[in-house]
């Protein structure tokens, strides 16, 4: 009742399209944060010479976040359904070895590829889920697994980059249209049907019901199984849309772009930085692209004042703690 | 035990692979140098277990033993008066970054996940920040004596190993072990009936640090100094531990089936290699085995923590 009143006021407060937003409550305090942030790197570049507003900054967080974000969203699902997908990074090396393979340089077999792409992932996605649901392994274990396979096959059959990507597909990572990069809208797009997912069909409401209390989901006639297979599915196709969006940014395929990336924990961290309960149940995708954003926002203004990339890693370390903390007080003050 | 039954058949069956292929594998020496190989991991998941059984995570062990090695070289540098302090400094150093996780997921209630995964970002960084990028200085030989050296024909890591099992299964069978595992079975129960939550899990993660430090000391006696000295350590640890039947979430296993678990994925590195199956493949058919033997255990995971994660 309390949580109630309180969004209501803040609602009143804020109009109509923040009151939306505000559905998943902890979205709020990330882009807070955000704003913070983006007032503070705004005051740092302007001692530093340089326009944090300008055209080029702020096209290069959006193509710097796009992949991440894309990758995010789809772990948002598997965490809000009380999973956790460890095998996404392996997976996105994977699917852009398959992407530039199958192009080839060749304009034509673009459509064949991303095929290609969109049926390898769904197809890991659908085993994970199948290992969390039939076989009871906990989705740690599971997809820890998958990665490891993946990780085989991929050490087994490639020694560096392969494939190559034709320069009409390369529009993709590189293109923008007036201030907007075409990855970026891509990752909108992502985005978006996710959050229609989630709050406007009943497998969204499913995902809430089974991340929540999968017991009570059950005995209250929700195929959990489903549930779970299909947000498995969902990431891993994310995580083929992001290794798509690579293979176009490096023009080949490359065994090491989601390892290096750091995929898997760095789009978990992102997620919970939006917000999103790590336990699942609680959160949504509006939180994630917030944290996606704060991670970029950091990173444009590490990149200005030519921070040291492992003083960057302690930076976020901290961040990511002390965020997770401030939300934890918040939720029991609340 | 009758939960922790399937990883020490599972154990035997290896080893006897491993000796039909290789016949001297059974002899003292051979055996003695498995064991000596594999005491570093097998540490790191007695410490993993402590926490896991509490009902939390530890993901920062792997990058703590990178740390731990790689300041170890530096402040060392060769110099043989430095070896006692450093060794001192290394395990108090464990201690506190088990304290800095364990109170900041008690006290400020993050989930253990992330304060451990912050703790990882912070702790690779850091001490690369500190010696620019690559390890610097070198090890002394009395360091490394530890992790390669041995007392007669028995191995110093073995002997350490024998005392780390030993204060495991005792800490375990003490009123520390029987709270740890109220804790992790159901917090709140546990609470009402006056466990101190906080305390018990802090100690927990303290003992997990101060395994790694010895895991690392280890280590970086038998393999040298590198920057990669931990990498992937972690997940090797908690995989590990779940081999040995002990429950993600807490409250189920025992500490002895969780060492024989990292016993058991030494010896699938040992058969792997045996039979040619080395370098690119060797994930792949991990992943798998891994996958089936959780798969195949009687063990049932419950689908996710309900209680501490909130």
């Amino acid at each position: 009742m309390t949580q109630q009143l309180k969004l209501r006021r803040v609602a009143a407060a804020e109009g109509s399209f923040l009151r939306r937003l505000s559905a998943d409550q902890p979205a709020r305090a990330v882009y807070l944060a955000l704003a913070l942030l983006i007032m503070l790197g705004w005051l740092l570049f302007t001692l530093d010479g340089g326009r944090f507003l300008s055209q080029e900054n702020i096209v290069g967080i959006q193509q710097r976040s796009a992949a991440l974000g894309i990758v995010a969203i789809g772990q948002t699902l598997v965490i809000l359904a009380g999973g956790l997908d460890l095998s996404v990074a392996y997976l996105i090396s994977l699917t852009t070895l398959v992407a530039a393979e199958i192009m080839a340089g060749a304009g034509a077999n673009v459509p064949a590829a991303i095929a290609a792409v969109l049926a390898v992932s769904a197809l890991v996605g659908l085993v994970n889920g199948l290992i969390v649901t039939r076989l009871q392994v906990h989705a740690f274990i599971a997809t820890l697994g998958t990665a490891l396979i993946i990780r085989g096959v991929l050490d087994a059959r490639y020694d560096g980059p392969a494939g190559s990507v034709p320069a009409s597909f390369r529009h993709l990572g590189y293109d923008r249209i007036g201030p907007l990069a075409v990855s970026a809208l891509l990752w909108a797009a992502v985005a978006v049907s996710a959050w229609l997912l989630l709050s406007r069909t009943r497998l969204g409401y499913r995902i809430y019901a089974v991340g929540g209390n999968t017991e009570v989901a059950r005995l209250s006639g929700v195929r959990t199984e489903r549930v779970m297979i299909a947000v498995h599915v969902l990431c891993s196709v994310c995580a083929g849309i992001a290794g798509l969006l690579l293979a176009s940014r490096l023009g080949a395929g490359t065994p090491t772009a989601g390892t290096d990336g750091g995929y898997d924990l760095e789009s978990i961290a992102a997620v919970v930085l939006g917000g999103t309960a790590l336990a699942g149940g609680r959160g949504g995708v509006a939180g994630t692209v917030g944290g996606v954003l704060l991670l970029a926002v950091l990173d444009s203004i590490f990149n200005q004042m030519e921070v040291n990339s492992f003083a960057k890693d302690v930076v976020r370390g901290v961040v990511l703690v002390a965020a997770l903390a401030i939300y934890a007080r918040r939720r029991r003050t609340a | 035990m009758r939960r922790a039954l399937p990883i020490f058949v599972v154990l035997a069956g290896l080893l006897i692979a491993i000796a039909v292929v290789n016949p001297y594998f059974l002899e003292p020496p051979a055996f003695l140098a498995f064991v000596k190989r594999a005491a570093p991991l097998v540490i790191l998941a007695a410490g993993q277990y402590f926490v896991i059984v509490s009902g939390e995570f530890d993901l920062s062990v792997g990058s703590l033993v990178t740390a731990e090695v790689v300041i170890a070289a530096r402040l060392i540098d060769g110099s043989a008066e430095a070896t006692w302090p450093v060794l001192a400094l290394l395990l108090v150093l464990g201690l506190l970054v088990g304290l800095v996780n364990g109170i900041v997921t008690t006290i400020f209630r993050v989930p253990s996940f992330i304060t451990t995964l912050g703790m990882l970002l912070i702790l690779s960084g850091a001490v690369f920040l500190w010696t620019g990028g690559a390890p610097r200085g070198a090890l002394s030989p009395e360091f490394r004596e530890l992790g390669r050296g041995s007392l007669g024909p028995v191995p110093w890591s073995v002997l350490i190993l024998v005392a780390v099992v030993a204060a495991a299964v005792y800490a375990m069978r003490a009123g520390f072990g029987h709270t740890l595992i109220a804790a992790g079975d159901n917090d709140r129960a546990a609470a009402l009936s006056g466990v101190r939550l906080a305390r018990v899990r802090t100690a927990a993660f303290m003992i997990s640090g101060l395994s790694a430090a010895v895991a690392a000391i280890l280590l970086g006696g038998f393999a040298g100094v590198s920057a990669q000295a931990g990498n992937g350590l972690e997940f090797q640890a908690i995989t590990a531990v779940v081999l040995g039947g002990v429950v993600l979430g807490g409250g189920r296993g025992s500490v002895v089936a969780a060492m024989a678990g990292a016993f058991t994925l030494e010896a699938l590195f040992t058969l792997l290699n045996l039979y040619g199956i080395s370098g690119a493949l060797e994930p792949a058919v991990q992943g798998v085995i891994i996958i089936a033997a959780v798969a195949l255990g009687a063990v049932r995971f419950p689908r996710r923590r309900t209680a501490a994660a909130s």
